[in-house]
């Protein structure tokens, strides 16, 4: 290929630049920038330009030539009538004028501002998502046959059967942990029989509702965002609500009332599951045998705390589902604020189960405790 | 500048292409038609490398498209511009770093350059520079297409695959759209592949057309070359009102 090539001509009194070669993004010398310097230089004593020899010319050519004239005619020219319309385009360019948004003087001050509101704006936003839900459960009490129970049992199983594994190997792997760590410091105070007591209450009321949501939130809730934020970018959603369908009553209410069956059960099963890994190390480390630890386990531990525990696993799981279903919604057309809204709804979820959980042991510090 | 040998596509069980040849020559616009479902789109990815055939070879600029080289694959990419059927614009980047990304890519223009670049490629497929702000899901059916033109454009590609180029476009703007190709490829001597049902776009821009029904290419060649085959298709395709006007205008 023929690079690009400038030639200076000298006529009597003026210089003519005969340029020649193919002027293309591909051809011309690198780097371009510094190539475009060069031109200017040649420019400014206002010479002639002969671009008949040129034999192509592109738009990227084009542009630099019109660059290196100052972005007007230079007063002697001879072109072809191709490439002479290709330089009336580029003529044609206009530039944007509106200016781009500049920073803000006051940014500390909007900053937390539009945080706050943007905060404001998802509360709200729960607020009527759940309304919306109570409006839904009274609408399907009424019309039964709209009930979507394939979307139920098909989030129930998603998000309840198929995390039945890891959750049970979580809960088995603390239990031993926890029984571990204890059994130490207790066998220091003579204390050893206490561990059914110390791993009863804390997996049952506390870690076995808390480690089950946060994995649901990792798990499921990112889950539910995604796809329903991919929904929103491939406009499926507005195919929904076309066919008249509710995309409350089809996508969020089977999703909330999924987790609200699926989370009890399965804190329930991770906390047995936990409970006999504390058994297993309690008997490998202590010597403390099976049957004793059963025997005690339901003295020591009231059932209230059971209780508790499946009560916070109803709490979260509609929570996880809810907070997951709104920021799917939210979720912009476009693929940045997909992962944005995913990371946002998982890191929401598991902050609001942690704050939740508080509030439970504020207020059931009078109940299940020996 | 492509040249398809022996291609044969399955999709498990179902035969996409038995045996497809293909050779297309520096400067043709080839015009790829064939039934809806018919293997056209696949057979564009295959084409730039997208899509690994079952059996046979294809060569572009005489390189095979899945060299295992990569730097010499990326080479080869930087010299076609794809044109997708659905636009596979990126959907978080504005519709000016659309056009711009394949620019940076390069490494060696300034901002302010790329910046004329992407106003000159908007400009060429009609839209105008407030448009550049704007992100994809705001744009209508026909802009996706006009920009994902001006991305696929914005190399000087040597050769240009357009899948549907002037679908979802109104009859002004795609007549537009075929003079301004016809004016680049004159002007830059691309070569043009591209699959249509819109005859007008055939006739206006298509030099030779192929014909792709049965999973293979049943006819290759000018449009009076093609008619003379027959095959139901064919005879489908040339009866309607559309002939005379694909008759015409293609070869
Ligand atoms: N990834 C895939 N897996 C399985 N089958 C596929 C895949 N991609 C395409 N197909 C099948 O290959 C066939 C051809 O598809 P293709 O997209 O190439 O059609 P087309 O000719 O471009 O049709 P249209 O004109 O409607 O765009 C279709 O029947 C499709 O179902
Ligand atoms: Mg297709």
């Amino acid at each position: 290929m023929a690079v690009a090539t400038i030639e200076a001509v000298r006529q009597s009194d003026a210089v003519q630049l005969v340029l020649s070669g193919e002027w293309t993004l591909a051809t011309m010398p690198q780097p371009i920038s510094g190539f475009e310097l060069r031109l200017r230089d040649l420019a400014i004593s206002k010479p002639g330009w002969d671009l008949r020899p040129i034999s192509r010319l592109d738009s990227a050519g084009a542009i630099l030539l019109w660059r290196a004239w100052g972005r007007q005619w230079p007063a002697s020219l001879a072109v072809s009538s191709g490439h002479r319309a290709l330089l009336e385009r580029v003529e044609g360019i206009s530039p944007d004028l509106q200016p781009e948004p500049s920073a803000e003087p006051l940014a500390w001050i909007t900053v937390p501002g539009r945080l706050a509101l943007s905060a404001g704006n998802h509360l709200a936003g729960m607020v009527a998502m759940i309304g919306q839900l109570v409006l839904d459960v009274a609408y399907l009490c009424v019309h039964p046959r709209d009930i979507p129970w394939r979307e139920f049992s098909a989030n129930l199983y998603k998000s309840g059967a198929q995390a039945l594994p890891v959750t049970a190997l979580i809960g088995f792997l603390i239990g031993i942990v926890l029984s571990y760590l204890s059994s130490l410091q207790l066998r220091t105070f003579g204390a050893d029989v206490f561990i059914v007591n110390l791993l009863g209450i804390s997996i049952v009321r506390e870690l076995g509702p808390v480690l089950v949501a946060i994995l649901v939130a990792g798990r499921s809730g990112s889950a539910m965002t995604a796809q329903i934020g991919v929904m929103r970018v491939t406009e499926e959603i507005d195919a929904l609500a076309t066919m008249g369908v509710s995309r409350s009553q089809r996508l969020v209410l089977p999703k909330v009332l999924a987790l609200a069956v699926a989370m009890p059960l399965l804190v329930i099963w991770c906390s047995a599951a936990g409970i006999t890994g504390g058994m297993v190390s309690a008997n490998l480390q202590m010597g403390l045998s099976y049957g004793f630890f059963v025997d005690t386990l339901p003295r020591v531990v009231p059932v209230a705390n059971v209780w508790i525990g499946l009560s916070k696993g109803v709490v979260f799981g509609v929570l996880i589902a809810l907070i997951a279903c709104h920021f799917g919604l939210r979720v912009k057309p476009n693929t940045e604020s997909l992962s944005a809204r995913t990371t946002t709804s998982v890191v929401t979820s598991i902050t609001v189960v942690i704050l939740v959980d508080a509030v439970f042991a504020v207020f059931t510090r009078n109940l299940g405790l020996p | 500048m492509v040249e398809i040998r022996g291609l044969c596509t399955q999709f498990d069980d179902v035969v996409i292409h038995r045996d497809i040849d293909l050779d297309i020559e520096v400067g043709q616009m080839l015009g790829l038609v064939g039934g809806s479902g018919s293997g056209k789109t696949t057979l564009l990815r295959e084409m730039v490398g997208l899509l690994a055939p079952s059996k046979g070879t294809v060569r572009l600029f005489g390189e095979a498209v899945l060299d295992p080289d990569p730097e010499r694959r990326r080479r080869l990419r930087r010299r076609f511009g794809m044109l997708f059927q659905q636009g596979a614009l990126f959907s978080a980047l504005s519709v000016h770093d659309n056009i711009a990304f394949p620019l940076r890519e390069l490494h060696t223009l300034d901002e302010a350059m790329i910046s004329d670049l992407v106003l000159l490629k908007l400009g060429m497929v009609e839209l105008e520079a407030r448009h550049a702000r704007l992100m994809p899901a705001e744009l209508s059916g026909g802009m996706i297409k006009r920009v994902a033109l001006a991305r696929a454009l914005s190399l000087e590609p040597e050769l240009l695959v357009l899948d549907e180029p002037t679908a979802g476009l109104d009859p002004d703007r795609s007549e537009n759209f075929v003079k301004l190709l016809r004016m680049l490829q004159k002007e830059l001597g691309f070569t043009v592949v591209m699959v249509t049902h819109d005859p007008e776009t055939l006739a206006g821009l298509a030099t030779r057309l192929a014909v792709l029904a049965d999973q293979r290419i049943v006819a290759c060649g000018t449009a009076a070359e093609v008619a003379a085959v027959d095959h139901p298709f064919i005879r489908n395709f040339f009866s309607s009102g559309r002939a005379a006007a694909v008759r015409q205008g293609v070869g």
